[in-house]
């Protein structure tokens, strides 16, 4: 075990180069729905359980279940209505199970990436090869149900090993080049996109994807309110949206079919959206279309500057990335 | 270090649910319904009426509402049971005012505990469903069958015998089933049961003994999951059920007619600083384009007008 994970250096959130999105937009805002399947009856991982009760969790299994019958349709709806591509956070046995959301999706040329197969299945305990087998699977899924290179990964239900950025980064050259495996939305250490070490050194990114704005997080975890988590999306956008003066900023909101697309939670959520895409200086778009713009315009000056910032603070400052 | 590879191996990868309980059907694709006089919206208020035992054996858990505190645990207990004497009033009162029709779902204990209480509930003519023996008699997996199959037995027929009704629904303890339960359901007479919180519409749930419906009745409105889970405000509670009730109306406007189902509990919405929240969602939502039935009623407009 590391008391550091070394994927990132240290790199204070004033004075970088300044960020500016297609367009000229100053912000850049995109939504990423989970969509995932829960299995019922699971088999055992050593370290988390998947259910709290004994086989059958009737409530656990039943209201996840209520985010593809029924949830899903609600939201896409609402993100049509404001002109939203999702940024699907997949668990991507469910091309299997209902193909009939990703033929919607695929339709709207959303995005798809990879978030594990299940969300049942951790990778905690999985040796190197077995996390790289999950990985490659997940994403060759991806690309055979529809036609796209997978670019961005959570890992199911946050579950992580040591080495699952560089697994994904990996297997992402290996299957697609430098169109594979990009950017990751495990890390939740800046409003801003930054440079990640990985061990093959690959240009790789980690983009925002907001731990705080997430919906599970929200209403299961802080148990907050649904007209309250409402203001705190437009809260969260109004802060980002004024500091992208100085440089480009990026809102996301994680979601849930079986949370925000609950009858009582539609309408805060809504008037959100609403009041988001109102603003002109936002670029919507996908997750990987932020990561793209990222790499190809501010990776190496991002990394340049961090280097020169950490080398004048002498060689304290540069030991966490180093791999 | 490893998992065994049957942690990589995936049976039931393909199209559908990975069991066999109901098919995989999204709501959208379903035949569009109309509540009886054109209403857009079936209001199912759903009342449970719960005895939760001092001496809590909490197997296999201990229930959320249930004792927490050493024995005994008068706190807790009497807490609950103020809603039997107390709370369940003020909702009667709540309900003729707004002329709403309630549907109660009785823990067969209880019946037996309280006639008082099981002939004001009868006398109203209003339906009774079973929620089993009482708050401490889960139903869960790896309960041995025999036993299982007694306490549906038991709760059923007691319950039939004390109401004079010919009980059809279902609502387990806690809302927790073992593997067995629908087929002890369906085996006993039961019609419909309402804890899978998969959908906003009835569907079908097949068991070896004859299908179930399954009732849509929303944990996420529960007015105990809202206040006594997730600690909101009564206030926040009257505003969830009113941005619910417009989404739902809403919806229902493209999508065919719709079920706002509330549960509530006499021994959370039935206290002094309470019963006004229930009140203001029950003026709201009864000036509404509503259709307020029991659930029977509710399911039995629904199966007249579809097959799946």
């Amino acid at each position: 075990m590391k008391s550091d994970p070394g994927f990132y250096d240290y790199w204070p959130y004033e004075n970088r180069p300044k960020i500016r999105w297609p367009g000229g937009k100053k912000m850049a805002f995109w939504v990423a729905p989970n969509i995932e399947f829960y299995e019922l009856n699971p088999p055992a991982n050593p370290s988390r359980k998947a259910w709290p009760q004994p086989y059958p969790a009737t409530q656990g299994y039943s209201i996840r279940d209520y985010g593809n019958r029924v949830g899903h349709q609600r939201q896409m709806d609402l993100l049509d209505k404001y002109g939203i591509r999702g940024s699907i956070s997949l668990s991507t046995a469910l091309c299997d199970h209902h193909p009939e959301i990703i033929q919607m999706c695929k339709e709207r040329n959303w995005e798809f990436f990879s978030h594990g197969i299940y969300n049942t299945r951790y990778t905690y305990g999985m040796s190197e090869q077995q996390e790289r087998d999950m990985i490659k699977d997940s994403m060759e899924t991806i690309y055979q149900h529809t036609g796209q290179k997978c670019a961005g990964y959570l890992a199911p239900a946050l579950s992580h090993s040591e080495l699952t950025l560089d697994l994904f980064a990996e297997v992402g050259t290996e299957l697609f080049g430098n169109e594979g495996g990009i950017y990751t939305c495990d890390l939740f250490h800046d409003d801003q996109p930054t440079p990640i070490h990985t061990r093959s050194n690959k240009p790789f990114v980690s983009i925002p994807y907001s731990l705080e704005m997430n919906d599970t997080i929200a209403f299961v975890v802080n148990k907050i309110e649904p007209r309250r988590y409402g203001n705190m999306l437009k809260k969260n956008f109004d802060r980002l949206y004024a500091e992208a003066d100085e440089s480009g900023t990026i809102m996301c909101i994680p979601t849930h079919n079986y949370q925000v697309s609950c009858p009582h939670r539609m309408k805060a959520f809504e008037e959100a959206l609403d009041y988001i895409t109102s603003h002109d200086d936002v670029w919507v778009a996908t997750g990987k279309e932020i990561a793209d713009h990222y790499l190809e315009h501010y990776y190496e000056q991002a990394k340049t500057d961090i280097a020169q910032k950490n080398a004048a603070l002498g060689p304290a400052a540069t030991h966490k990335g180093a791999k | 270090m490893a998992l065994d590879k049957s942690y990589l191996e995936y049976s039931h990868r393909s199209h559908g649910m990975d069991h066999d309980r109901y098919d995989w059907s999204m709501l959208t694709d379903r035949p569009k319904i109309t509540w009886p006089d054109g209403k857009k919206l079936a209001l199912w208020v759903n009342v449970p009426l719960q005895f939760f035992p001092l001496d809590q054996k909490g197997e296999p858990f201990k229930i959320q509402g249930g004792m927490t505190m050493p024995y005994p645990d008068l706190r807790h207990f009497s807490l609950r049971d103020y809603g039997n004497r107390v709370g369940i009033f003020r909702f009667l009162k709540a309900f003729d005012k707004y002329g709403v029709t309630p549907t109660f779902a009785m823990n067969t204990q209880l019946a037996k505990r309280n006639p008082y209480l099981l002939n004001t509930i009868t006398e109203r003519g209003n339906e009774v469903m079973c929620h089993g023996m009482h708050m401490d008699a889960l139903h869960y997996g790896g309960q041995d069958k025999q036993l299982e199959t007694q306490l549906v037995q038991d709760s059923v027929n007691q319950l039939r015998e004390l109401t004079e009704q010919n009980i059809t629904g279902w609502l387990s303890p806690g809302r927790n089933e073992s593997e067995n339960t629908p087929e002890l359901l369906a085996a006993n007479g039961i019609e419909y049961f309402c804890d899978w919180v998969n959908d906003d519409m009835p569907y079908r749930f097949k068991t070896n003994k004859g299908n179930l419906w399954a009732m849509p009745l929303s944990n996420e409105l529960d007015d105990a999951f809202i206040m006594l889970n997730n600690l909101h405000s009564e206030d926040s509670y009257a505003e969830q059920m009113i941005d619910a009730c417009d989404f739902l109306l809403k919806e229902a406007n493209h999508s065919g007619g719709r079920i706002l189902s509330l549960n509530i509990h006499p021994w959370m919405l039935g206290q002094p600083h309470r019963i006004g929240a229930l009140e203001q969602v029950l003026e709201y939502v009864m000036s509404q384009d509503v259709y307020s039935a029991s659930a029977s009623d509710i399911l039995q407009a629904f199966t007249s007008q579809t097959t799946t």
